[in-house]
């Protein structure tokens, strides 16, 4: 019995606290290993955006005129990179939608581990992978005539501001994922929203060649301002106001929706 | 659930690990727990027997804290459900119709994983993912993903995955269900190790062979109700005696049969229109029960097949409890067709 009393013991905060931490470690590893060993998921993450970098540098690039210098594919990267960390977030909320409708949430949430941990780790693994699918695409963009025209700290900043709106439409991915719960409504829904909020936006095409109803939309939303930001970033022209209004829609992103998440997560089953 | 680190055990019933008293439990308009009460003593098996619906997963989820009951309580070794969780959790474990197994990990790291989530140091989670692997005839299989695995192979790495905080009570729900018999047998035997090691185990099924079996106790759950309890021969008695069963290859004879045999009970004799078979409690009278049948059903001019007397199975005793078979309320549809057989036993 002596194992059963100590473990009976009521922990202490810094105790939780530390579990909290290496709880969710665990998850994002187990996580982590999870993609790596999926090519599905590989191909769904990396290869579809390579495919995107091709597309859109060969095959509809020569049509595109921008303005600017650089040429189209100048203009074009950092529209991919966005788009490429949005729809990683697909990933998000199928394997929340899994997780719930098999029960593995239920299994995790009986044992003695920190409650945060599944949702936590969960965005701790889809950061780092966030990151990686990321400078995968800047490798490629490289590989086809991309280049960073305003030093290391703008390539930098691009880079990070990428990575922090990845991780934001993460935050809502797992929303969507825990409140739908059906993995292919999640990913129709997914579609629903993601497909329109980046093709609808500087991601891809001056918004001056959009019908006028259309720009409204376009120039307003948040995609543009991320997308506007880590272009004057990564080439150079005025970074503001473009970038302090994107990181206050991520902001507010992620103060709306993390509460919602984490509710949500509550509510399964 | 921050008053959850105050821990007290309560000091009733104490060589008892689960205790369940007035539990209910309804989602919306619907019913799942009527007030439910049982308990279950330290190293032994409670089986929970009932149809798909009658609240069983309801109870186990209530149990395993996933679900706040709307009124009643329940406790595992002394804790309560609701004001304890955190530490019911540190004591419970649970497997069943859900899994906890990652398919793209291999069978050790899905141990390791969950080892590390259950707090154990690392050099005990590897020393028990060992032990585990080996005991569940998982050793040669531990290093290849789990989703080679079979399905026995399966439910047996994620019991294993329930059992490495070392859990005292354990909540298995349907755990064989889908599997094949003999997959089932080898659920069996470790369940049957785990009691011998002390484990209380508290477990759901559709299968009344696998209550009779594993269950010290076993409480019949229908409609959110405890409709029947004690061991499997307490509830064979309930059924008064033996049961005379035969078929009736020809449809169009079957309700001849059954009214040839009616006078044999108080009880209405269970017809099962799919299989034409006629079953019926006839009482201590022994073999004197077959000759009156052949008799009876002679002169009513019924031919039949596989006329036989025997002991009650759980079958029965769910058919005497409910008025209806334990598989009956699978689905409506299959409600409605018996509900049109002649003399429903209700």
């Amino acid at each position: 019995m002596a194992v059963l009393s100590s473990r009976m013991q009521a922990p202490s905060a810094t105790q939780l606290a530390r579990w909290a931490v290496s709880d969710a470690l665990v998850i994002a590893h187990r996580n982590l290993i999870v993609w790596l060993r999926v090519p599905a998921y590989i191909v769904f993450t990396v290869v579809q955006p390579v495919i995107f970098v091709l597309l859109f540098r060969y095959v509809f690039g020569g049509a595109i005129r921008v303005p600017g210098s650089g040429g189209y594919v100048d203009y074009l990267m950092p529209g991919i990179i966005a788009q490429t960390a949005a729809f990683a977030t697909f990933a998000t909320a199928i394997a929340l939608a899994q997780e719930s409708t098999k029960g593995v949430i239920d299994r995790f949430r009986a044992m003695p581990m920190a409650r945060s941990a599944v949702l936590a780790g969960r965005l701790i693994a889809d950061s780092v992978r966030m990151l990686i699918v990321i400078l995968v695409i800047v490798g490629v963009g490289y590989a086809v005539g991309f280049r960073f025209h305003n030093g290391v700290l703008g390539a930098l900043g691009m880079i990070l501001l990428a990575e922090a709106f990845g991780v934001t439409v993460c935050c809502v991915s797992a929303f969507v994922g825990l409140a739908i719960r059906d993995e292919e409504s999640v990913q129709a829904f997914g579609l629903i929203w993601i497909f329109p909020l980046t093709f609808v936006s500087s991601a891809f095409v001056p918004i001056a060649t959009m019908p006028g109803w259309l720009q409204a939309f376009a120039n307003n939303q948040p995609v543009t301002l991320v997308v506007n930001a880590m272009r004057a970033m990564a080439l150079g022209g005025p970074v503001n106001p473009a970038l302090w209004q994107s990181l206050a829609w991520l902001a507010g992103t992620l103060i709306v929706f993390t509460p919602l998440a984490v509710r949500s997560y509550r509510r399964v089953g | 659930m921050p008053g959850s680190s105050i821990v007290r055990r309560m000091p009733d019933a104490p060589d008892h690990a689960i205790v369940v008293e007035a539990l209910h439990k309804s989602f919306g308009k619907v019913e799942a727990l009527r007030g439910i009460d049982f308990s279950v003593r330290r190293a032994t098996v409670l089986g929970m027997l009932g149809p798909n619906g009658a609240g069983k997963t309801t109870a186990v989820r209530v149990l395993t804290t996933l679900l706040l009951p709307d009124s009643g309580r329940a406790s595992i070794e002394g804790f309560d459900v609701v004001r304890d969780a955190a530490a019911v959790r540190r004591c419970i474990g649970l497997a069943g119709q859900t899994t906890a197994i990652q398919l793209e990990l291999t069978g050790r790291e899905n141990l390791d994983v969950m080892g590390r989530l259950n707090h154990l140091p690392r050099a005990r989670v590897r020393a028990r993912a060992g032990e585990l692997l080996e005991r569940f005839d998982l050793i040669g299989a531990a290093d290849r993903p789990a989703k080679t695995y079979s399905g026995g192979m399966q439910r047996r790495l994620d019991l294993a995955a329930s059992l490495i905080g070392e859990p005292s009570v354990l909540f298995l729900d349907e755990p064989t269900t889908g599997l094949d018999p003999y997959g089932r047998l080898g659920m069996w035997e470790i369940i049957r190790e785990l009691v011998a090691a002390g484990t209380t185990l508290l477990l759901t099924t559709q299968y009344l062979e696998e209550a009779d079996e594993l269950a010290d106790t076993i409480v019949v759950v229908d409609h959110g109700r405890v409709i029947a309890s004690g061991s499997s021969d307490q509830l064979k008695d309930r059924v008064g005696g033996d049961v005379l069963e035969f078929e009736v290859p020809d449809t169009g004879r079957l309700d001849a049969g059954v009214r040839a045999v009616v006078v044999m009970s108080d009880a209405p004799p269970h017809v099962d229109p799919q299989t034409r078979r006629v079953t019926v409690s006839v009482g201590g009278r022994g073999s004197q029960a077959l000759v009156e049948a052949v008799r009876l059903l002679d002169s009513a001019g019924v031919e039949t097949t596989g006329l036989s007397l025997r002991r009650p199975s759980l079958d029965d005793v769910f058919l005497a409890v409910t008025g209806h078979a334990a598989e009956s309320e699978e689905d409506g549809a299959t409600r409605k067709r018996r509900g049109r057989g002649p003399r429903r036993a209700d």
